[in-house]
């Protein structure tokens, strides 16, 4: 039974004749196959160019483990603040309506237009200890951001905030609010109707938003970098520890590094699948084989039909 | 709206149980979601007041904050560091590192790095900290701020298949010569003031001078960012000779690329200071590994890393290793860095960047 | 930005919308706080950097020509590869739903992998793949522009792919039964039925792929040459401002970037509304 991201349980009616599948299929896998599997298995291959011992230990140094640790914990830190704020913002943008709505929106993508040294500076510019706008006052209560761990989770919050946001909104606006207007109207609360109706209607959304929101903290280099100070075991992370690696000539152990974030970015997409899986396993009940996807309560079923515009 | 709005897809059941079934779902991802938060909050703030456990020693005699260029990280932390700590001065010294390209590492010091001790290859970015108040100006005097030299070589294919071995031979307009960006990187700066200098050794005007090196750009088809990444494209097959400190080349042949190396008769003597930091937590130690790195001691390990010791005596006894140029030079021939950085590197009016301009204009 | 409101004849005036956290006023004001202190902080911060030496600096430092033509490139590799990724992203989250094939689960974890690499990493691996002197070496895509386009194909894979997903995943397939149950043809079908509803998706997507295509450094740094004027982009040349001392010019040049930025996600937007106003 599929009960991955990736169902085909029904029949597909749009699929064309044979050509059109194989022909799509073709490309999707050619293209992949240029941009992603070949590459990666590039990447698994030169980690092992020296050995797998050699990787192994390129990858288990004292440094190295503080530097897998250090990366973890920026994902901690910043990942569940993002997840919380892109799913209100997703909302917000999408279902109130209030003057300068537009605007939000506008900001969202922002952090990734800049370019990452851009956002160090920034980042300095404000929470510098010494010359930061509030660098200065937030020093003298003891608070250090930059050149700490703080200051580096603030930096992978930043680079992560677009996308969790950008995946829920297409899907709360493709659900439509029919069914949080009917539980609003059979009395539900706001946040009875989000955590029954809202959030278990966008899952896939904030799943692939998490997952890509870890996978771009995970590999951000270049604004942790200017916010780090890149102290060796204090505030180097996985990927800094992957430039230093370069740096001193361990190529290898670079792409072996590069192997243990990409296995990281791996768990994390199985663990939300997992976390999927067993949402659905218990909501569907005993009906669960032919119907992989989404289930929700239904509320106002015989309206359903006049709800279409 | 027009499109067909869509509707969620009908459960496998309806009505009450699943509104039920629903919540049970919503509860185990409740605690999950409270779960992450707490602890990715916990660890996050725990993370903040953590320290590192610093390389080196105990500490109990001090911790040094070195912040350095990339090049001798493997050399400090290996050799350096270790031997320090061996002597009586060193005694339970511990370290905590930072190491990054000398741009990166200046600015961050001046935004607050913690830093008792720097070193770094260009003058103009321990200048920087001149200026915000955190190295004394007298760092340098009687060369107390030197430990540590370099010359510009030509890096090539092994056996010097193309027989590089003069200024010259990289104008031939059949070579492929690969330096770095002279904006993003400050080894691509040496490089240049080392050809243009070649030529002004050479006895030619200062314009003539100007004119070789736009020659040199010319047939540079690619410009990397930095010092390492344009080592990392030659490796990577790309050019004829790759414009480069002997350290790095050094650095490299030892481990384990295929690379040879000639110092040209004429090159420019790259000097790399040090100093302890106004605001040094503590300024004995760092101090002293100063002193340490000027000793006898501490200027053979940097030999035996392939760096030019500054102390002659030393230098003496690695001749082999680090031959004299025919005619070495320095900045100072220039008007030192203040004066070179503004007339030749300026980004809209210096020497250089007219000549990338106009060489930019004519491949447009 | 449509809200997704449907409207229903029959039911009664729609009471106010209230999702969120103790009602709507303290979601948004929440949400604002946090973008305002996590996004709008820094961008004020390198906006007023940028008019250190006033507005005629700004000017200069943006009119220069190593700046306008590194510009230039960024822009309109950033362009092409958001059209490339709009046609390749849907097609290939297309067939990771609703095709089937060996390896497919496979597939489509890897999908993120590009994104969750060190962009050094990534850099290095299409130069040691595709480089003149690569396993797979093809001329002409090292130190060129193509070079430049293929990092950022590489970079930005997933993010038009895994928006398009979850709603296709969500799709009703009950339209397009009845489409085709009224004897619409697949093509016709995809194109009335579910790519409107897969239109915001795809303009997300293609947001994020843009956004992202303009600011990268560390993969396109390696395999694109950095020659000014040539296949110099930005940030290359941001970042040389910014080693140059030239803070006020760095910064100068990055506003205009997050201009561009919000420019060209504005008309996506709005040619996205346009076409959807079309099909009524």
């Amino acid at each position: 039974m599929s009960v991955s991201a990736v169902d085909s349980g029904q029949k597909n009616i749009v699929q064309g004749g044979r050509l059109a599948r194989y022909g799509l299929r073709s490309f999707a896998l050619g293209y992949l196959g240029l941009l992603l599997l070949v590459p990666v298995l590039m990447i698994f291959y030169k980690a092992f160019e020296d050995g797998f011992v050699h990787a192994w230990e390129s990858v288990t140094t004292p440094e190295a483990q503080h530097a897998f640790w250090l990366t973890i914990v920026m994902v901690l830190a910043a990942i569940p603040v993002t997840t919380v704020f892109g799913i209100a913002c997703a909302i917000v943008i999408v279902r109130h309506r209030f003057r300068g709505r537009g605007a939000l929106n506008a900001i969202i993508d922002l952090p990734f237009a800049m370019s990452p040294v851009v956002i160090g500076l920034a980042l300095v510019l404000v929470y510098g200890s010494r010359d930061g706008w509030f660098g200065q006052d937030l020093a003298a209560a003891g608070i250090e951001v930059i050149f700490t761990p703080l200051g580096m989770a603030i930096a992978t919050a930043f680079v992560a905030l677009p996308f969790v946001v950008r995946e829920v909104i297409p899907v709360l606006q493709e659900i439509g609010d029919d069914q949080e207007q009917a539980a609003a109207t059979l009395g539900a609360g706001p946040w009875q109707t989000f955590w029954r109706i809202t959030l278990p209607a966008i899952r896939w959304g904030v799943t692939y938003g998490v997952i890509l929101a870890t996978a771009r903290a995970l590999g951000e280099f270049g604004a942790v970098a200017v916010v780090s100070g890149r102290i060796s075991g204090s505030t180097e992370t996985l990927p800094l520890y992957v430039r230093k690696l370069f740096d001193t000539f361990n190529v290898a152990g670079a792409y072996a590094a590069a192997v243990v974030l990409a296995l990281l970015a791996l768990a994390v997409l199985f663990a939300m699948n997992w976390i999927q899986r067993r949402d659905r396993a218990i909501l569907a009940g005993p009906s669960v084989a032919a119907e992989p996807a989404a289930v929700v309560p239904h509320i106002g079923l015989p309206d359903e039909k006049e709800s279409r515009s | 709206m027009a499109r067909f709005s869509t509707k969620l897809r009908r459960g496998g059941t309806a009505g009450p149980p699943s509104a039920a079934a629903g919540s049970r779902g919503g509860d185990i991802r409740a605690a999950l979601v409270a779960g992450v938060l707490a602890i990715g909050l916990g660890i996050g703030v725990a993370a903040c007041g953590g320290s590192s456990d610093a390389s080196g020693s105990d500490g109990s005699g001090g911790t040094i904050d070195l912040v350095a260029y990339s090049t001798p990280q493997e050399l400090y932390e290996q050799r350096i560091e270790p031997a320090f700590t061996e002597t009586p001065d060193g005694d339970g010294v511990g370290f905590k590192n930072s190491f990054g390209s000398s741009g990166d590492q200046s600015r961050a010091v001046e935004a607050g790095l913690p830093a008792d001790f720097v070193h770094l290859p260009l003058e103009p970015d321990v200048e920087r900290l001149i200026d915000a108040g955190l190295v004394a100006e007298d760092y340098d005097a009687g060369g107390k701020g030197s430990p540590q030299n370099s010359v510009v070589v030509f890096v090539t294919r092994p056996g010097n298949p193309e027989g590089i071995d003069s200024w010259d031979d990289l104008v031939t307009g059949e070579v492929e010569v690969i330096t770095p960006n002279p904006f993003t990187s400050g080894g691509a700066r040496w490089n240049l003031m080392a050809a243009y200098g070649s030529q002004i050794a050479q006895g030619k005007s200062e314009q003539e001078a100007l004119d070789f090196v736009a020659q040199v750009l010319e047939n540079t088809p690619v410009q990397d960012a930095s010092a390492r990444d344009a080592l990392q494209t030659f490796i990577g097959g790309k050019g004829d000779v790759l414009l480069s400190y002997e350290n790095e080349a050094i650095q490299a042949q030892n481990a384990g690329e295929d690379v040879e190396y000639v110092v040209p008769d004429e090159t420019i003597l790259i000097e790399t200071k040090a100093a302890v930091t106004e605001e040094a937590d503590d300024p004995e130690a760092a101090q002293a590994f100063l002193d340490f790195l000027l000793s006898d001691e501490g200027q053979r390990l940097f030999a035996e890393g392939g760096y030019r010791p500054t102390d002659e005596k030393i230098l003496a006894e690695y001749e082999e290793e680090f031959p004299t140029p025919k005619d070495l030079f320095t900045i100072e021939e220039f008007g030192g860095w203040e004066t070179v950085a503004t007339e030749f590197f300026d980004p809209e009016n210096g020497s250089i960047a007219r000549i990338e301009a106009d060489l930019g204009v004519a491949t447009e | 930005m449509s809200d997704g409101a449907v409207a229903t004849p029959q039911a009664p005036p729609r009471p106010a919308l209230r999702l969120g956290f103790g009602g709507p006023g303290l979601t948004r004001g929440l949400v604002v706080g946090y973008l305002s202190v996590m996004v709008l902080l820094p961008i004020a911060a390198v906006v007023s950097t940028s008019l250190e030496n006033g507005i005629g600096a700004f000017w200069d430092a943006v009119s220069a020509p190593q700046a306008v033509a590194a510009l230039k490139l960024t822009v309109v590799a950033s362009l092409i590869v958001v059209a490339i990724n709009v046609v390749a992203g849907t097609i290939i989250a297309w067939v990771l739903v609703r095709d089937e094939f060996p390896g497919k689960k496979i597939v489509n974890s890897l999908i993120d992998l590009p994104f969750a690499l060190p962009t050094i990493v990534a850099g290095l691996t299409l130069l040691a793949l595709y480089g003149d002197n690569g396993v797979l070496g093809i001329s002409g895509v090292s130190f060129t522009r193509v070079g430049v386009v293929m990092a950022l194909l590489f970079v930005t894979l997933p993010f038009v792919i895994r928006a398009v997903q979850p709603v296709l995943l969500e799709l009703d397939r009950e339209m397009e039964e009845a489409a085709a149950s009224l004897g619409a043809g697949p093509l016709t079908i995809f194109r009335r039925v579910i790519l409107p509803n897969l239109t915001p998706a795809i303009i997300a997507g293609a947001a994020l792929a843009f956004a992202r295509s303009v600011g990268e450094f560390g993969s396109l740094v390696l395999i694109s040459g950095n020659i000014p004027f040539d296949t110099e982009v930005a940030s290359v040349f941001i970042f040389g401002q910014i080693e140059s001392g030239n803070t006020e010019s760095a910064a100068a040049v990055s506003v205009v970037l997050l201009m561009i930025s919000i420019g060209v996600l504005f008309l996506i937007n709005l040619l996205a509304r346009r076409s959807m106003r079309h099909e009524r």
